[in-house]
């Protein structure tokens, strides 16, 4: 008579060989559902907490990031320290977004019709889609934007780079950026999250008088005022860093916003 | 296995006499790279610690069931999930840790030490003699790190653990950093050091050279 009660059978499957094919499948799939509930357990659980960290590194790099820029801090106590305002635009564009605020961003992004997906040519950074609106921070003076900062991402050698752009009024110079996540190989392509190297994009020129893109990672020594020094042992994230910077303040990026501050419709 | 004494010559073995950072040389990339302040360090150790002891746990609680053909297996899952756990820990409350630990905390997946311990003592031993082992070569290997971490910081910054423990010569001290002791390189001159002076204390660690030297084969 079959034995039906599961302890038992429990019993009996633990004395099962340890080398017969049921018991081998059955202990790996267990120990694989026991790890897996455990693992997202964990996940699901702590990931409030973790989103809420990122979020404030976000706000302190921002704030880092305008404190950097020179003469930022007398700018915006010119202007009664409310100066920064957050946008959330159209990409394409290049305009304030009419339906998607601050506060419903996140739920936007969240569908995937309102991403892009690049074409392999024009994927310069490496990122696959973009997203069709992105929260960004301008900064008045008078009626026209004194310096917009711009959140960018790309693919570096260890995996997404994410980083806040400074450009200032003319939409031509860069005021500073702040590298906020990355995952290069510390020592390394990591060095891209030093503050003196950050430092070094101030003032450099994104393209030239014929509207030709040329900023770049030098490799080595920047040597004219598009370039900023390179990282040696790191020629990967160089490039990617240079990539992104194209890319972003490129047609498919930025580009289309670019065009209207500069045009005074913002 | 008999009482409390063997446990104690368990635990305190590999902290040593067996360390397996300076007598075994494992884990040693994690040692170097994460050993540049006293804090990460710690925190590595102890996560480290933490993950091999519960493996060594589970693994020691299931030894006999976990078939042969897929032993390795097992114990990487296992490992594997500790250490996300560990390091979602990590990044939900010592996020900043975590930031400057990157990559080297899901590493622990790989460490050596881990699977070692599960390999070798854990699968055919007992659970309380199994985790008393995995505790001692945690400590061991954190042994280490606290050691090269804490040379590192204090004469790499001036500090251990935050605190300004040498006046810095720029702020009117006398202490002038060493900035090499930042650099992974020195990380490899001191844990060279340690491991020199450990063998030279506890002359039966050292290994006999792999080739004799050379003989000139010339008389003069």
């Amino acid at each position: 008579m079959a034995d039906l009660n599961p302890l038992s059978l429990w019993r009996r499957f633990l004395a099962t060989p340890n080398d017969s094919r049921v018991k081998t499948l059955v202990v790996a799939f267990l120990v694989s559902a026991v790890c897996a509930i455990a693992v997202t357990g964990a996940t699901v659980w702590l990931r409030p907490i973790q989103a809420q960290n990122r979020a404030v590194e976000q706000q302190a790099k921002l704030e880092a990031l305008i404190s950097a820029v020179p003469g930022m801090s007398e700018l915006i106590e010119d202007a009664g320290g409310e100066a920064l305002t957050t946008v959330v635009i159209d990409l394409d564009d290049g305009a304030a977004s009419p339906s998607v605020t601050p506060e419903t961003l996140e739920a936007a992004l969240a569908d995937p019709s309102n991403w892009t997906t690049l074409a392999a040519g024009d994927d310069i950074a490496g990122i696959g889609n973009r997203p069709n609106y992105a929260q960004i921070y301008l900064l008045r003076n008078g009626d026209k934007v004194s310096l917009a900062i711009l959140p960018v991402a790309g693919t570096g050698y260890g995996g997404r780079i994410q980083a806040l752009l400074a450009l200032r009024g003319d939409m031509r110079t860069l005021a500073g950026i702040a590298i906020t996540e990355q995952s290069e190989t510390p020592g390394l392509g990591a060095r891209i999250s030093e503050p003196l190297w950050q430092r070094s994009f101030a003032g450099k020129q994104l393209s030239d008088d014929t509207g030709a893109q040329r900023f770049a990672v030098a490799r080595g020594p920047g040597r004219t005022e598009y370039e900023v020094d390179g990282i040696t042992g790191a020629t990967r994230t160089s490039n990617a860093i240079t990539q992104m910077i194209r890319f972003w303040t490129g047609p498919n990026g930025y580009g289309p916003l670019m065009a209207a501050i500069r045009r005074g419709d913002f | 296995m008999s009482g409390a004494g063997n446990l104690w010559a368990i635990l305190t073995t590999p902290i040593i006499r067996q360390n397996p950072v300076t007598l075994q040389i494992l884990g040693i990339c994690s040692a170097l790279a994460v050993t540049t302040s006293l804090d990460t360090a710690l925190t590595l150790a102890i996560s480290l610690t933490l993950v091999v002891v519960v493996s060594a746990g589970i693994v020691s609680v299931i030894r006999r069931h976990i078939p042969n053909a897929i032993r390795l297996i097992v114990q990487i899952i296992i490992v594997a999930s500790l250490v996300i756990v560990v390091d979602q820990v990590l990044q939900a409350y010592f996020f900043e840790l975590s930031q400057r630990l990157s990559v080297f905390v899901s590493l622990i997946a790989t460490n050596c030490i881990v699977l070692g311990r599960t390999e070798s003592f854990a699968r055919s031993n007992p659970p309380v003699p199994a985790m008393v082992d995995a505790l001692g070569s945690g400590l061991g290997y954190g042994l280490v790190l606290v050691l090269v971490g804490a040379c590192r910081e204090l004469f790499g910054t001036g500090r251990l653990l935050g605190w300004q423990v040498l006046p810095l010569a720029d702020q009117g001290g006398w202490f002038t950093p060493l900035s090499l002791m930042l650099l992974a390189p020195s990380a490899f001159f001191l844990l060279g050091g340690l491991v020199w002076m450990v063998r030279s204390i506890w002359s039966e660690q050292a290994e006999a050279p792999d080739f004799p030297p050379h003989a000139t084969g010339e008389d003069r």
